[in-house]
């Protein structure tokens, strides 16, 4: 019997390693292919994105209320520094807001008024649900973040995320416990806003940049840095008017927004339902819609006598590029 | 026999600690911080684990494991399914055949090949990014990462050291 060294491979060694080689290549290509799937939106992926999530929620909630916590301390020894120019700030702040209470209130009254005068239907009444965020934005690669609240609490794809300062993103990928997310800063993220002031309508899209951008806006419309944005309301997902952010920078190929929520900063974020289907709906996400395509309402100066149809010939029918 | 079987848990929760700690790295990446700007440029904690562990201590941290880190990278930072995975197992792969050029060296050596492999694993995860969205996404954030990385893996493999030489055997 030859006696081997005892550093030289046996045939079990050689076995192994090419087991391994077959492992390590068989991963790989699984990988690939989870992104194939993932890029193709197939459902299964984004179970198992939810179903991992879920999993993992409760340990990231009980991770994040006491580094919540901590922060918290942080900030109130940062905040006692600041007190005495936080005070006049204030007491400044409060003088202007007052005078603006009664803008408000005389404003409401006259609203009221109008309305029972028009007999005008205000759309449907919003619900909300509130959920802590448990993870940081995912940085490089996505802007999204989780919050513990899922379908148990009641929450739905395609639902807006909102905090007291304005839209935070919509709701994208839904688990029992847990949701996902999408911030108005992420590449897949559009959102149908207008110009609060002019009503221009148009998409808001990410870059996966600090700021988002404005785009479809009706030729001709005028945009200046420092407009507010507000969402619009089509496309049956959002409620009209939930405050977005602000005109940023103008130039020729391009329309920055500045989102009024710092993403970073969120904790609590509220969760609203409008009481109508998302642009989310699966049902609808299995139409032949490309997939970032929002149906988005034609702008009335354009009549269109009829509707635009897709035509599918019937088998048999369709021209060759041989045929004459 | 009731000694032998708590050795046996004792050896096993030992052998599969390089795993677990990368799954708690993962998890600390993930956790809201709330600083303004960090977000954005996390450092790649489950990077500086598995390359810690796959020079150090392959024989506890199996190719399979490595997947599972990934798809669970993955799907809580949001990023597409797979992509981190595809990064990560390059990384194995790579650092799995050049393991012995680590092994005894000094830690600055193995920082330098860290900076080299970390800098690879930039460049892949960016470009398939880019692929994966047919968009040209802007580097600068994917930069700021490794420089990030780069500056928090002496203090994690200081950690990940005394771990290994207290508790692995």
């Amino acid at each position: 019997m030859v006696k081997q060294r005892p550093g030289a491979p046996t045939r079990v060694d050689v076995i192994r390693n090419l087991l391994q080689r077959f492992a390590y290549l068989g991963l790989i290509l699984a990988a690939f292919g989870l992104m194939m799937l993932g890029k193709a939106e197939t459902v299964i992926v984004e179970e198992v994105r939810a179903r991992i999530n879920d999993a993992f929620a409760p340990i990231l909630e009980a991770i994040a209320e006491p580094a919540g916590t901590v922060r918290g301390y942080l900030d109130e020894g940062r905040q006692f520094l600041a007190i005495h120019e936080e005070n006049q700030r204030l007491t400044q702040e409060n003088q202007r807001l007052l005078k603006w209470q009664t803008v408000a209130r005389k404003v409401e009254e006259e609203n009221v008024v109008l309305r029972d005068l028009l007999n005008f239907k205000v759309g449907p009444e919003s619900s909300y649900i509130a959920a802590r965020v448990i993870s940081d934005d995912g940085g490089t690669f996505s802007e999204s973040m989780l919050v513990y609240a899922g379908n148990r609490e009641g929450v739905k794809n395609g639902q807006a995320v909102v905090t007291g300062e304005g839209l935070v993103g919509r709701i994208a990928g839904v688990a029992h416990r847990s949701a996902r997310v999408l911030l108005l800063t992420d590449l897949n993220s559009r959102i149908p806003v207008m110009i609060e002031g002019s009503r221009a309508r148009g998409i808001l899209a990410g870059r996966n940049e600090e700021k988002p951008i404005l785009t479809k806006l009706p030729p001709g419309s005028i945009v200046s840095p420092g407009d507010r944005i507000v969402t619009s309301g089509h496309g049956g997902a959002f409620p009209q008017g939930i405050p977005v952010g602000l005109v940023s920078a103008v130039n020729d190929a391009l329309v920055e927004i500045t989102p009024y929520v710092d993403s970073q900063r969120l904790e609590i974020v509220r969760i609203v339902d409008y009481g109508l289907d998302g642009i989310l709906d699966r049902h609808r996400l299995r139409t032949d819609l490309p997939k970032d395509d929002i149906p988005v309402v034609e702008p009335k100066s354009v009549p269109t006598s009829e509707k635009m149809r897709t035509v599918v010939p019937k088998p048999g029918m369709e021209r060759r590029p041989s045929e004459p | 026999m009731k000694p032998a079987f708590w050795q046996r848990l004792d050896l096993w929760a030992r052998n599969i600690s390089p795993v677990g700690l990368t799954v708690v790295l993962i998890l600390f990446s993930v956790v809201p911080t709330h600083i303004p700007g960090y977000a954005s440029i996390v450092p790649q904690l489950a990077l500086m684990g598995i390359f810690h562990w796959t020079v150090f201590r392959p024989d506890l941290f199996p190719i399979w494991a490595v997947f599972l880190i990934g798809i669970l990278q993955d799907s809580l930072s949001g990023a597409p399914m797979g992509l981190n995975t595809m990064v990560y197992l390059t990384i194995f792969g790579v650092v799995l055949g050049q393991r012995r050029f680590f092994l005894g060296k000094t830690f600055f050596v193995e920082w330098l090949g860290f900076s080299i492999i970390c800098a690879g694993a930039a460049i892949q995860a960016w470009l398939l990014l880019s692929a994966y969205h047919v968009h040209f996404i802007a580097p600068g954030p994917v930069f700021f990462q490794y420089m990030m990385s780069m500056g928090v893996y002496p203090i994690l493999a200081w950690v990940m050291g005394r771990w290994q030489s207290s508790v692995l055997r």
